[in-house]
């Protein structure tokens, strides 16, 4: 089987691999890259635990070959905090205990970071579409959609 | 009630952040699969796509060819080492690879053994397998007949499919108080077979050390102590000695007792990486994990309440048959097979009561485990929260009234219940009419009618549960012999800080925090500077794990113990710098004082300084404490939970609009986290009442085995959940704690069925099975010609 | 859950891509590869070969030109959601968009497979139906336009060749007033429908209707189109008796199976419902322009 050479930046740093055509982007992610803070939930493409940004669209990296990220930025939750600290959403989701086991986090974070750049003003309902293809079996969502309008509402006083 | 102490100390009361949230949040948490040692291998399983069959030939000799597959293990190499049965936590046995039988879908069949993930999969698709498929056994209550074949064939003097019969109650009182009553009500229900779906999967990483003989082992488990001994119990025979073998539990990704059992798959991971001498790695996938691990529940109850005309119950008798599948697996104390099922009596006062279980074999995996549940309480509560509601309509009056009605009286605790329990606390009348204030539950009422006038379909349910938690006292519970209490090691350091380690295993409850909080509490250091560890076998004290809503009430209580012997002696410490008699001295979190000279103190942090660098003569230096806490009784935590749903006359679908939820744990440690644990079980009781299920067909296929099929609720399926305490102190536990990671779980489920119930009573509706799929209602509302 | 082995090519120009699909033996063709790559990891199929036609330039626009509305392959489903023109002169196409898996999946999953793929559970093939659209296919031999009510062949299989593209979709412009909507059952977000109706109306001066197109999901063997039910609305004046006659046409046309999703009897019930529900709201999007 043909090996293909892909270069990708990931958390802005660039990276290059070769990778097997069947290889899946979460296995480059974690397996390789060693980021393991995406997961693994499913088999199905159904959980989300492993949504990453790619080109700054969430994606379920369980579903996208490696090699089709070629070329592509790639967002993972390690990326999200800076030198100046947490990310608002991370701050959001600590201050209105938006997680508990943590295994879906990395993902609803993601999801949750698109949606506010997409719409830095959402409803609760516009939360709760948004985040409707990750799953999440400990909170109940009710904080992980108030974590998402505390960012909402840090990152609007900061305009 | 106020915190006692200041927010820098963060104890009991405060809704402190979790500490543990940090690494979470930024992709730093250490799951198991994020293990990864020199030289690891990997194992993948071979299942079984039959529910029964004989085993003709296992080809493995394709995938041997596989780039990478170092090795395939079946049976009849484990049974070289007699390690192809091992014993489930019920001291029921169960195959870790078969040798000429398979028993249930989706059972490993053999390990592929390879260099990497993806060789190991290859590996597993080219196990060629021939199987000679038998009729399975999928209904429990043909398993009972006469002509069933008797499916534990390896069991010496299994004659027939029952696993056991237990029962409990005076079932002569009992049926006497039925003949005279003035009102029976019968109803049939099933709780079905669901599945705990995790998002993390389980999974082991096994390395063994040939030349010290010394395994470790990473796990998903909510009980690493336990699982060593059993390792050591049932390896011992091929060198594993428990001295040598040290389990892990990392960070787990959501367990709700589904990561109690001891699956194949880690037994293959172990026997794996012995034989080969090499770390081997084992991660489940979500089909293997649906398919194959530990179901929950699977109970069918034919329940009868006995009343009199004015409502007022007398006696509830039960009978039920529970589907184990090929074994019984679950982890229940080894007292009681049918869990803690002797709740049944609920929140309500009556003369007499009997309940009786009888288990069946069946080809569907093994398990039974609690599911986010005190053992089988889920299923009790379930029973009685309906049969009252039944009971309500037949004697007219409205569920809340009737419920009121029949309540156990606040000054009648400690109530003894007539299945055998004391009921430790409770007030049942103040959290229902928190309940009912807080929906407005007159003017819903008024609503219904109004809306049944319109032809509008709308439910209001009631759920008044009372759970058991926090097992137990040792004489009467514990797993495969070992007593469960738990237990806590707390040691200050020099400068004032804390290391606390515990028997118990976080999933995501938070215990770094609220432990930490307890010995703040205690001690008056703050919480942030105490460090919490758990699930490392080699450094924490022995424990029986995290479920059943027992962390709090053990192991928290092991902590205030623990706690308190330091305090006794930093007090000693504190009069010795005081030059005053330990009598002299008054407490302050964090200080200690002399009495009316409060400005002659010292911190607990100057005390633990002088333990270590200037004890009082005599003393033993240091400042450190262990306690296992044996609790003298069971925790009763209870609460009212209303639901009101609106029903599409169209296509069925049930809608939550609103549910609230009033629970009363005792003394809350952590707010926050309290409600987080009410949200959380609020959703898996969501899940089971209108999505979840595993069904099988005939065949013993397994209908739900992926996300695809098994439902579990996103963000738009879930509602607002509404959530209000009342507090009754536990009078036993140390802080009056009750624990309360499960009551959510137990109370929904009956709150939302009820809710369906109510709002097609009018139509003659009595009873709807769980799950209230949307094809159900339908059916029923066609059949009453009401359907759009 | 790991995919089998194969080859995966990337061509850049479709010639490039019918090069490719010639030369190759048991190659696919993958767009966002939403349907096929779970079914890769499920190993319920193997190509030797994936050619991902995703870095084919000019394949994702809309665009309004010649009558049609053009959809090319790589449009996403979030793209068809999110654009302003189709949701104010298409809000069928949106109503489909929005309910299509989840938000994550749709942010890959593209229009063009979600018809190529050939399912009947997937939601586009109904609309397509209720809106008389085209598929352009392209291939070795040329460009060819496919008629929606040509393409479906049964499960997974359609009109197109293994050697070709589905390069566009072509939404007829609906003449005004018109009005459509995509109603779907679903058990929870991220469902394949339990069942899903696809109306689309256009109303003559008198307030008959003019032209219907109803097509339903996951309702038979292959993606269905309801004519009689289309028969049993046009020109007629859309009171309730219409409705439900159309309802139960719809109700008739269908073929379900039964599965966890429910019975027969409950599927063919909710094409009725549902047809009725889409009708209405079809009509009403009609009325306001």
């Amino acid at each position: 089987m043909a090996k293909h050479r892909i270069t990708v930046s990931v958390n802005g740093e660039e990276c290059r691999r070769e990778v097997d055509s069947r290889l899946l982007l979460v296995h480059l992610i974690r397996d390789e890259l060693r980021l393991t803070g995406t997961h693994i939930g499913c088999d199905t493409t159904h959980c989300g635990a492993c949504t990453v940004l790619l080109n700054g669209v969430p994606t379920k990296s369980c579903t996208v070959l490696a090699v089709q990220a070629e070329g592509a930025e790639i967002g993972t939750v390690e990326g999200l905090a800076g030198s100046d600290g947490m990310h608002p959403l991370q701050e959001g989701f600590q201050e209105m205990h938006g997680l508990q086991c943590g295994f879906c986090t990395p993902g609803m974070l993601m999801t949750g970071v698109a949606l506010l750049d997409d719409n830095p003003d959402p409803s609760e309902a516009e939360i709760r579409e948004a985040i409707s293809g990750n799953l999440c079996r400990c909170t109940g969502y009710v904080n992980i959609v108030k974590a998402v309008r505390y960012a909402a509402d840090k990152i609007g006083e900061g305009d | 009630m106020a915190p006692k102490t200041s927010a820098r100390i963060c104890g009991v009361g405060h809704s402190m952040k979790r500490k543990e949230d940090p690494r979470f949040l930024q992709g730093r948490g250490n799951y198991i699969d994020d293990h990864v040692l020199p030289g690891m291998l990997w194992l993948d399983i071979v299942r079984s796509p039959v529910a029964y069959g004989k085993i003709k030939n296992i080809d493995a000799s394709r995938a041997l060819e596989i780039p990478g597959v170092l090795a395939v293990l079946t049976g009849k190499d484990l049974e070289a080492y007699n390690l192809h049965w091992m014993p489930t936590l019920m001291s029921d046995t169960q195959m870790v690879l078969p040798t000429d039988t398979v028993m249930y879908q989706a059972q490993e069949v053999a390990g592929v053994i390879a260099t990497d993930r993806y060789a190991a999969a290859d590996g597993v698709a080219a196990v060629e397998v021939e199987y000679e498929p038998m009729k399975p056994v999928i209904d429990p209550f043909r398993a009972l007949e006469p002509d069933a074949p008797v499916l534990r064939t390896d069991k010496e003097g299994q004659a027939d499919n029952r696993i056991w019969h237990w029962e409990e109650g005076d079932k002569e009182a009992t049926d006497r108080i039925f003949e005279d009553a003035d009102v029976v009500v019968k109803g049939k229900m099933h709780v079905p077979r669901i599945h705990v779906a995790s998002i993390e999967t389980c999974g082991c990483l096994a390395d063994f050390n040939p030349v010290e003989g010394h395994l470790t082992v990473y796990m998903t488990t909510q009980a690493p102590h336990a699982i060593r001994t059993v390792l050591a119990l049932v390896a011992g025979h091929v060198g594993l000695s428990e001295e040598k073998i040290r389990v892990v539990s990392p960070d787990i990704g959501g367990g709700f007792g589904g990561k109690v059992p001891v699956y194949p798959g880690y037994v293959i991971a172990i026997a794996a990486s012995v034989v080969l001498g090499k770390p081997v790695k084992w991660i489940e996938d979500r089909m293997e994990n649906l398919q194959a691990d530990s179901f929950a529940r699977d109970y069918h109850m034919d329940a009868e309440l006995a009343a009199n005309a004015d409502g007022k119950i007398r006696a509830l008798r039960i009978k039920t048959l529970a589907d184990h599948g090929y074994s019984d697996a679950q982890a229940s104390p080894s007292k009681f097979p049918a869990g803690l099922f002797s709740i049944c009596t609920g929140s309500y006062n009556m003369e007499q009561a009997f309940a009786e279980v009888d288990a069946v074999y069946t080809n569907k995996p093994p398990g039974g485990v609690a599911y986010r549940c005190s053992f089988r309480v889920t299923e009790a509560v379930h029973c009685v929260e309906r049969m009252v509601d039944v009971l309500a309509q037949r004697v007219g009056k409205d569920p809340a009234a009737l419920r009121a009605q029949n309540f156990i009286p606040k000054d009648a605790f400690p109530y003894a219940s007539p299945l055998g329990w004391e009921y430790d606390s409770g007030d049942y009348h103040a959290a229902l009419n928190k309940a009912k204030e807080i929906i407005a539950y007159d003017e819903l009422r008024k609503e219904q009618a109004e809306k049944r006038t319109e032809g509008e379909l709308m439910g209001i349910g009631i759920c008044s549960f009372t759970e058991i938690v926090g097992a137990g006292p040792a004489e009467q519970f514990d797993i495969l012999g070992i007593k469960m209490f738990d237990s806590a090691e707390v040691r200050v350091h020099p400068t004032g800080k804390a290391i606390a380690r515990f028997g118990t295993k976080s999933q995501g409850q938070g215990h770094e925090t609220t432990y930490a909080q307890i010995v703040a509490e205690e001690l008056g250091l703050p919480a942030a500077h105490i460090q919490i560890e758990e699930g490392d076998t080699d450094t924490a004290p022995y424990g029986l794990g995290t479920y059943a809503s027992r962390s709090t009430p053990t192991a928290g209580a092991a902590a205030v113990v623990a706690a308190r012997k330091i305090r006794a002696k930093a007090a000693k410490i504190a009069a010795h710098l005081l030059e005053v008699g330990e009598e002299d001295l008054d407490w302050e979190p964090g200080t200690f004082s002399v009495k009316g000279a409060p400005q002659k103190s010292v911190t607990i942090q100057d005390a633990a300084f002088a333990a270590y660098t200037n004890p009082p003569p005599g003393m033993e230096p240091g400042l450190e404490a262990v306690n296992y806490y044996d609790p003298p009784n069971l925790t009763f935590p209870f609460g009212s939970y209303i639901c009101v749903v609106d029903i599409d006359r169209g296509t069925g679908e049930v809608k939550v609009r609103r549910f609230v939820a009033v629970d009363d744990c005792g003394n809350i440690i952590n707010p926050m986290i309290v409600q987080g644990q009410v949200h959380g079980g609020l959703t898996q009781g969501l899940g089971p009442a209108l999505y979840e299920e595993i069904p099988y067909d005939e065949d013993g296929n397994n209908l739900a085995g992926s996300f695809m099929d098994y439902l579990v609720p996103t963000a738009v399926e879930v509602p607002a959940w509404e959530t209000a305490h009342t507090i009754t102190p536990s009078p036993h536990h140390p802080l009056g704690a009750k624990g309360v990671g499960e009551s959510a779980t137990v109370g929904a489920p009956p709150a939302i069925a009820n809710a369906v119930v109510d709002a097609l009573a009018h139509l003659g509706v009595r009873h709807i099975d769980i799950p209230i799929t949307p094809d159900k209602v339908w059916a029923i509302l066609n059949e009453k010609g009401v359907a759009e | 859950m790991i995919p089998p082995q194969f080859d995966y090519h990337a061509p850049r120009s479709l010639e490039e891509a019918f090069a490719l699909l010639g030369r190759l033996d048991d190659a696919k063709v993958m767009s966002g590869g939403q349907s096929l790559l779970p079914m890769l990891k499920l190993r319920l199929a193997s190509p030797a070969h994936l050619v991902d036609i995703g870095r084919i330039p000019g394949l994702g626009a809309i665009s309004e030109t010649d009558g049609f509305l053009k959809i090319g392959a790589l449009v996403t489903e979030t793209q068809l959601e999110r654009d302003s023109g189709v949701s104010a002169r298409y809000p069928i196409l949106g109503d489909t968009a929005k309910v299509i898996a989840d938000p994550v999946v749709r942010n890959r999953a593209t229009v063009g497979g979600n018809l190529a793929h050939g399912d009947p559970a997937n939601d586009h093939p109904a609309t397509m139906l209720a809106l008389r659209a085209q598929v352009v296919a392209c291939g070795p031999g040329g460009k060819r336009t496919i008629a929606i009510d040509d393409f479906f062949h049964g499960l997974f299989m359609t009109a197109l060749a293994p050697d070709e593209i589905l390069t566009e979709v072509r939404v007829p412009v609906p003449p005004a007033p018109s009005g459509g909507a995509y109603v779907k059952l679903e058990r929870k977000v991220g469902d394949y429908a339990v069942a899903g109706v696809a109306v689309q109306l256009a109303l003559a001066g008198d307030g008959t209707v003019s032209q219907a197109g109803i097509g339903l999901t996951n309702l038979g063997f292959a993606p269905v189109r309801a004519v009689e039910a289309e028969a049993a609305l046009t020109g007629k004046k859309p009171g309730d008796k219409t409705v439900a006659a159309a309802a139960r046409a719809a109700s008739a046309a269908a073929d379900p199976v039964e599965d966890r999703r429910g019975p027969v009897e409950y599927k063919k019930n909710m094409a009725r419902v549902l047809t009725a529900r889409a009708i209405r709201k079809a009509l009403a999007r009609a009325a306001g322009g």
